[in-house]
């Protein structure tokens, strides 16, 4: 009888019912231990891409709108700074403050969301509720400013469909104040609360080489101390004119580890940095003239003018998960020759494997949850162990993450 | 501080809940026979949560004004219009609509517009609540 222990592997993915972007990992596992892990892309085709060279530029934005949920107005909004560039448009100054207050009020939607889902992984469920409560408010002004609460349908080529009149500024200034009034809450029960310490510091631990070398992109490269951010690097909209900084986790605390404690805290800082932004523009609009918020009011005149076009161009933005990239190409055709995407989750999806070795099964959630809440690909994991096969369903994962906080207590 | 959300969830036991309870307090066993005792007036429906203004919701057509320029099928991002050719008019498939309201953004003659319904679940993608003509 051999005494000698083995790893044994557990695979994850690649298909989920509820997988956003099906995605598979292989873990070598040695008792609670993960030794290594593996990622496999690329199962995921919805032919989005080649849909869209059988549309018009105005009709792909709808399409560009429902590549995520979350993100749903991020690509939209740099597939037409693609084609603004291509055909030269120049976007009026009030539609830029318009367009930084629709991508900064995405922002908070989104951190929020994640804040509550990360409280979710680790087994600490009224908090999750609590920032949900935060969420919805922002879902309100959403609703208010766009007429939907999650297809925004805001973005225009050359402006923004709606604009912000100043008998909209109250719910506005209104919502603004809840945020902060409750931010604060927020920020004690994230940052100050044992149960997010024990599980959060020196866990999932990415540094900052590892950062640069696998192009890691938004909070995530923030949060081990790499300085990028694409508004202010490459600003875009109106982010050129508008005071605000890096947010890395040495403002807060004077230190950077690169763990999921410094990823709470960066998109905890850039909620609160989202809510200034919204004010700084506020108060910019209040100072310019109401009427031109797009370049060419008429869209069938617009769609005239975008058929000429031929060059390319790419639109680069800050989405809420980091740099979101399209690519477009025009040929003097109604539909684009070519339109090419690149989200931010492609990116952060290689630093799991620093993050996660050396550290146990039941932080899979959390860590995996800390980069981008599309995590869904641990709802199940199938276990291979000596020939026999058996299944660890999200719950169990979730039960045991449970258990963790439990036992640390 | 150890147990931070202590006070939070003691306080929300004497608040409200923050649901709003649609349609009813309970949900009903039969859907079919609540709506049935609502239009009888023998149950109260509670409302849905209201919806602010210039909110998306079923496409509404005039089509007295329509002149049949086709624009807005040429802008529907899903294809959700169809053109009649004997009467020049539009047919609109809300099973198929976005509520992006583009096509409302480029009538010429403004003969569409959003309405505040927005409930319009159905079992028949072809019934005759979700098409508009």
């Amino acid at each position: 009888m051999s005494t000698q222990k083995t790893t044994y592997s557990i695979p994850v993915g690649p298909i989920h019912p509820a997988l956003k972007e099906p995605v598979m990992f292989e873990f070598e596992i040695d008792g609670e231990r993960i030794v290594d892990a593996q990622v496999y892309l690329g199962h995921v085709h919805r032919t989005v891409e080649w849909s869209a060279t059988r549309r018009n530029p105005v009709q792909i934005l709808y399409l560009a709108e429902r590549i995520c949920g979350i993100c749903s107005y991020c690509h939209p909004m740099s597939f037409a700074l693609a084609v603004e560039r291509a055909a030269g448009i120049e976007v009026p100054e009030r539609a830029e403050y318009l367009r930084v207050i629709q991508a900064e009020l995405e922002r908070i939607c989104s951190h929020i969301l994640w804040a509550g889902v990360a409280a979710h992984e680790i087994g600490f469920d009224s908090v999750l509720f609590l920032s949900w409560q935060m969420r919805e408010k922002a879902l309100d002004m959403t609703e208010y400013l766009c007429g939907n609460r999650v297809t925004k349908a805001i973005t225009m080529i050359g402006g923004v469909r709606r604009d912000i009149t100043k008998d909209m500024f109250p719910v506005i200034n209104e919502g603004l104040k809840f945020f902060k009034d409750n931010f604060e809450k927020l920020r004690k029960i994230y940052l100050d609360d044992k149960t997010f310490k024990l599980r959060s510091q020196n866990c999932g631990i990415l540094t900052k080489e590892d950062a640069l070398k696998l192009c890691a992109v938004g909070p995530t490269a923030r949060a081990s101390g790499v300085k990028k951010d694409v508004r202010i690097d490459q600003p875009y909209f109106a982010f050129e004119e508008l005071d605000f900084d890096y947010v890395t986790p040495d403002v807060l605390t004077g230190e950077v580890n690169g763990d999921v404690y410094d990823r709470i805290i960066v998109r905890l800082l850039e909620v609160k940095q989202s809510i200034d932004l919204i004010e700084q523009c506020v108060r910019h609009i209040s100072g310019i003239p109401e009427g031109e918020i797009v370049a060419e009011p008429k869209v069938n005149k617009l769609l005239v003018q975008l058929k000429k076009v031929e060059g390319e161009g790419v639109g680069r933005m800050e989405a809420p998960r980091g740099e979101v990239i399209h690519y477009v190409k025009m040929v003097g055709q109604e539909s684009p020759y070519s339109w090419k995407v690149r989200a931010p989750t492609y990116n952060n999806i290689l630093p799991w494997i620093p993050m996660l070795k050396g550290e146990q099964i039941a932080d899979i959630p959390i860590v995996a949850a800390s980069t981008d809440p599309c995590m869904s690909c641990t709802n199940r994991v199938g276990i291979v162990q000596d020939g026999k096969k058996s299944e660890l369903t999200g719950e169990d994962l979730h039960r045991l993450s449970v258990e963790k906080t439990r036992r640390l207590m | 501080m150890k147990f931070s959300m202590i006070p939070q969830v003691l306080g929300q036991m004497f608040k409200k809940p923050f649901t709003n309870k649609f349609p009813a307090k309970y949900a009903p066993g039969n859907v079919t026979g609540f709506l049935n005792d609502v239009g009888a007036g023998k149950a109260a429906i509670i409302p849905p949560v209201e919806t602010p203004p210039k909110f998306r919701g079923k496409i509404q057509y005039d089509k007295e004004k329509c002149i049949g320029c086709k624009l807005c099928i040429k802008v529907c991002p899903t294809g959700a219009i169809e053109f009649k050719p004997e009467d020049k008019k539009i047919k609109i498939y809300l099973s198929r609509c976005c509520f992006c309201s583009q096509c409302n953004d480029i009538c010429p003659v403004q003969c569409l517009s959003m309405s505040k319904e927005f409930l319009l679940a159905d079992t028949d993608k072809y019934s005759k609540d979700l098409i508009v003509e």
